[in-house]
């Protein structure tokens, strides 16, 4: 009797010091979660994402964190298995209670996480460009839409300054990002007056290493006697195989330029780039930019990560805007509830690092310059071309016919992320 | 001539030379002169290379063709490449190599030291691929009169590729000075294409006669748009006898193409055959022979690909840079004794205990690889690391036909044989290839006659594990090396060795490269991912058929 006494006051007491610590640890700090792949095909690009959110958040900190309250990330591993994202994120917003998510990157992990932070009233912050036709009243898009660096590279490529290109080739990874990117492009290809057998459109599985066919399908086609160009859309660790393939088979950027939408400076610091100068990438940051704002950032990131070797991205940028908006949105709302700081999200302005404005608009999406630059020997991008201003992100294609007609806005009278018409009339 | 006085002979020798030296002082006096007016312009065209807009630099780079000076060469070139750079002080132009902190700058007119800069003093000239294109075209031209024959040949390649308007007049005089043969058949086919468009219809049939002896695909669609019909209906080419000739050329030239578009796929399908091969080879033994299932396969060809990276890091910070490409020959061993290591290793812990139990010990050779891809990433990190493909294995060797094969998958298929050929005559001929043909044939009998199976199973898996290394430093040339290397290469492994049949090297072999071929035939029909499920189905099928593979091991009945 009295050892059974004993033992249930012994787990009384550990059961009502952990439910305080608990507690106390939750009114403490503020907390952030991290999704992104640390282990898998997709590493290679997120790893670096889950850092600049770790130094993000030491900044953060630095200046007296936020309501007074010190921020802490979580972080947490989905290792490139897209059902594992939808696991993790649930278990983020219900057992860790975080405040706001910022990760993933492939589209199909996104469309994986969707219906949980739809059905937990969650907030993520999704910093890579990806292929539009979504706007979620839970999602904050910080990277391009098609229109803000896949059409725009496609112009280019077709004016006289990009090389006249008259025949194309859409390369990408098989699944949804790449399917409705492409999708897009040939709508719009068509719309510019390009005939069908001019354009030839190839998908490979994840992690694919065996490029010699599609390379010599690529020189083949380029053979016709008009310029071609490749427009990858190709993701993940696959991309290096496919340029090693390319540059072993002698493809020279100035006869077929490839472009790409997936490979920035943190892709290229693991290839031999010398055989890869000359070819493309789209983004909205190159961290070759010389601009003020820039230089102090990479300062202060190579300071942070304690190795002068590590690069600063476009999805790096796109979180650094994200957090900074977000940030701001919870200081002015005076709290961290996810509906209060969504409201405060409207309008928030933050510096691009390459100069200017980005202003996150009521489609959840932000306006951000684009630049198509083109890769040097030492792995950074060289601008060859950018717009004058900044372009506002757009969800719905206007080059599919049914997305031309849905407009996404969260705010009075719309508050609808597809609708045609707004859901509040005002008669 | 009769011989003259000695003093004389001497005398008219010396007023001879004399005069010849006063002429050539003469000459050297006013090449100067002649040499500062060019100078000029060369130098303004150089510092024109500086300019902001592309428009300036591609105007800049057409005059320079114009000059025709040769020491414009390096300058074009040093542009092209990313090594012209404007000193912001003066905003002249200059060529910098990197040295450390600094940049060793040289004039690019005269190849004289310009001194040095930090990279704060100078602001790189950037070229885009337009303007690479067009400096191609124009290195070519000025290169085509040099002594130097590679050059010659690298310079007729380049005016063929990017010809510009004067470019048929100056690939005519290179012809009629050419002395070598091969660069001279390059220079009439060029030729050839451009007078494709000339206005005599003699010299176009005459064009149409030298290009139908080739099979490139490029020249093939140059003269089909010969037939294809202008906006107004009238044909291009207007000469309807030259139309018939084009029409005849582009069949035969497309029945030879399609000859090597097989030859082509052929080729991939062996290459690829011979990557399954290297990595199922192993597994074909540690399956074969101890019907283990053994799902750390794949982790032992990653150990083997992480062993490269290792050996070439010790060779980039030991060995002089000429013998680093060798690190491969010396990865070779150590991939082997690595892999095997961890082959006796798994053997002893773990499978030792697990003998016939075959769902056990596949659940737990699962652990293991589980085991070893986090220990890989939990030492080298997550993120792939880059193995560079040594000199020797870089590039293409092009076949015609549009058809190249790179040298790197050349030397698989050769390495391939090369294994599978030593482990054919290890197993013949040596006493432990004696006693593992034993303990596969009938564990029992060999136990009785004196063999220590035990003994012969652990060497034997660690004889598969380290065939998969080696196999690992092969594939590290042309895959990832990440800690999930294993895993893209397991399920293909499998395949092979369920299909060729368990226990026997032939069937691998066989399987590997009917497989690999079937799948390349597949490719440009269905697609790289329909292909695979294809191939999927296919030995499903197959092996719903014949269960025991293509070459059923009789031996096996024995056991039953």
């Amino acid at each position: 009797m009295k050892s059974a006494i004993k033992t249930v006051a012994a787990v009384g007491a550990l059961a009502g010091s952990l439910a305080f610590s608990g507690m106390a640890h939750a009114a403490d700090t503020i907390k952030v979660g991290v999704l992104h792949s640390l282990s898998g095909t997709m590493a290679i690009s997120e790893t670096a994402l889950k850092d600049v959110m770790l130094f993000l958040i030491d900044e953060q900190n630095k200046k007296g964190g936020l309501l007074g309250k010190k921020i802490e990330p979580v972080v947490v591993d989905p290792a490139s298995d897209w059902p594992l994202f939808a696991e993790k994120a649930r278990e983020l917003i219900e057992k860790e209670k975080v405040d706001v998510v910022f990760g993933n990157w492939t589209s199909v992990s996104r469309k994986s996480v969707l219906p949980v932070f739809e059905e937990l009233n969650g907030m993520l912050f999704y910093p890579v460009q990806y292929e539009g036709e979504e706007s979620s009243r839970n999602i904050f898009y910080t990277g391009a839409a098609p229109n803000q660096q896949a059409i725009p590279a496609v112009e280019y490529l077709m004016s006289e300054e990009g090389g006249s290109v008259e025949r194309w080739v859409l390369a990408g990874t098989d699944y949804v990002y790449p399917r409705t990117t492409n999708k897009i492009l040939e709508s719009f290809l068509k719309a510019k007056g390009v005939p069908a057998e001019d354009i030839m459109i190839n998908y490979t599985p994840f992690g694919h290493s065996d490029w010699q066919t599609i390379v010599s399908d690529i020189k083949s086609f380029a053979s016709a006697g008009k310029k071609t160009a490749v427009v990858s859309t190709v993701n993940g660790d696959a991309n290096v195989p496919f340029y090693k393939e390319l540059g072993n088979q002698g493809i020279k950027a100035e006869d077929i330029p490839v472009v790409a939408f997936s490979v920035g400076e943190e892709e290229l610091a693991g290839i031999d780039t010398g055989p890869l100068v000359g070819h493309l990438g789209a983004w909205n940051y190159f961290m070759s930019v010389d601009s003020p704002e820039n230089e102090a950032m990479i300062k202060k990131w190579h300071a942070f990560i304690g190795d002068d070797k590590r690069v600063f991205n476009d999805p790096m940028e796109a979180h650094y805007i994200g957090f900074t908006m977000w940030a701001q949105a919870v200081e002015q709302a005076g709290t961290t509830n996810i509906d209060a700081v969504r409201q405060a999200m409207y309008g928030q302005t933050a510096p691009n690092l390459t100069g200017g404005i980005a202003e996150m608009n009521t489609n959840h999406h932000l306006s951000k310059p684009v630049l198509i630059g083109e890769i040097q020997d030492d792995g950074q991008f060289a601008t060859v071309w950018e717009t004058d201003g900044v372009v506002v992100g757009d969800a719905w294609s206007d080059f599919l016919p049914e997305s031309a007609k849905l407009t996404a806005d969260w705010t009075y009278p719309w508050v609808c992320g597809n609708c045609e018409k707004p859901k509040h009339l005002t008669n | 001539m009769s011989v003259t006085n000695n003093a004389d002979a001497s005398r008219m020798r010396t007023v001879f030379f004399s005069i010849l030296f006063v002429l050539l002082s003469l000459l050297a006096f006013s090449f100067p002169a002649h040499a500062q007016q060019n100078d000029a312009a060369l130098n303004a065209a150089l510092s024109d290379l500086n300019a902001r807009s592309f428009k300036a630099k591609t105007a800049a780079v057409q005059a320079l063709g114009v000059y025709g000076d040769a020491r414009a060469v390096a300058a074009l070139e040093a542009l092209s490449e990313g090594r012209l750079y404007g000193r912001k002080s003066d905003k002249s132009v200059v060529i910098a190599e990197r040295d450390g902190k600094i940049y060793r700058l040289t004039d690019p007119a005269t190849g004289v030291s310009a001194g040095e800069a930090t990279s704060r003093e100078l602001k790189k000239i950037i070229a885009n691929n337009k303007l690479r294109g067009l400096i191609r075209g124009v290195l070519g031209q000025l290169a085509l009169s040099s002594s130097d024959s590679e050059l010659r040949r690298a310079a007729v390649e380049n005016v063929i590729s990017s010809p510009t308007g004067g470019s048929l007049a100056l690939l005519k005089s290179a012809r009629d000075r050419e002395t070598e043969d091969d660069i001279r058949a390059r220079l009439e086919t060029g030729i050839a294409t451009l007078e494709l468009g000339s206005d005599d219809p003699a010299l176009r049939r005459a064009a149409v006669d030298r290009l139908a002896d080739g099979n490139d695909p490029e020249i093939k669609s140059l003269l089909e748009r010969r037939l294809l019909k202008n906006a107004d209906g009238s044909f291009v080419e207007s000469d309807a006898q030259v139309r018939a000739e084009v029409q005849e050329a582009v069949s035969r030239i497309n029945d030879r193409l399609a000859l090597f578009g097989l030859a082509e796929d052929l080729i991939f399908g062996i290459s690829l055959g011979s990557v399954l091969l290297l990595a199922a080879i192993g597994l074909a033994v540690t399956f074969g022979v101890m019907g283990v299932i053994n799902m750390a396969h794949g982790e032992m060809i990653m150990l083997g690909a992480y062993t490269t990276f290792v050996v070439q890091e010790v060779f980039r910070v030991t060995m002089p840079a000429e013998a680093f490409g060798f690190y491969l020959l010396a990865a070779i061993p150590a991939a082997f004794l690595v892999a095997a290591t961890f082959g006796i290793l798994i053997e002893r812990g773990c499978i030792r205990f697990l003998y016939g139990r075959p769902l056990e010990t596949l659940l737990a050779t699962w652990g293991v690889s589980l085991i070893l891809q986090q220990m890989v990433r939990s030492l080298f990190g997550a993120n792939n690391r880059e193995v560079a493909n040594p000199d020797w294995i870089s590039g293409a060797i092009s076949i015609g036909g549009g058809v190249s094969v790179t040298v790197s998958r050349v030397y698989i298929v050769i390495f391939c044989l090369v294994v599978v050929a030593a482990l054919a005559a290890f197993i013949r001929y040596s006493r432990f290839g004696l006693q593992m043909r034993a303990v596969t044939q009938n564990r029992g009998m060999a136990s009785a006659m004196g063999i220590r199976t035990g003994q012969v199973d652990a060497l034997t898996f660690a004889l598969g594990s380290g065939i998969a290394g080696v196999a690992g430093v092969a594939l590290s040339q042309i895959s990832n090396v990440s800690p999930n290397l294993g895993q893209n290469f397991i399920v293909d492994s499998f395949m092979v060795v369920v299909f060729g049949g368990v226990g026997s090297l032939w069937g691998t072999i066989v399987g590997a490269f009917g497989l690999g071929i079937v799948n390349k035939f597949l490719e440009p029909v269905s697609g790289a991912i329909l292909g695979k499920v294809v191939v999927l189905v296919i030995i499903i099928l197959f092996i719903q058929k014949r269960p025991r593979g293509l070459f059923a091991f009789k031996g096996r009945a024995a056991e039953g």
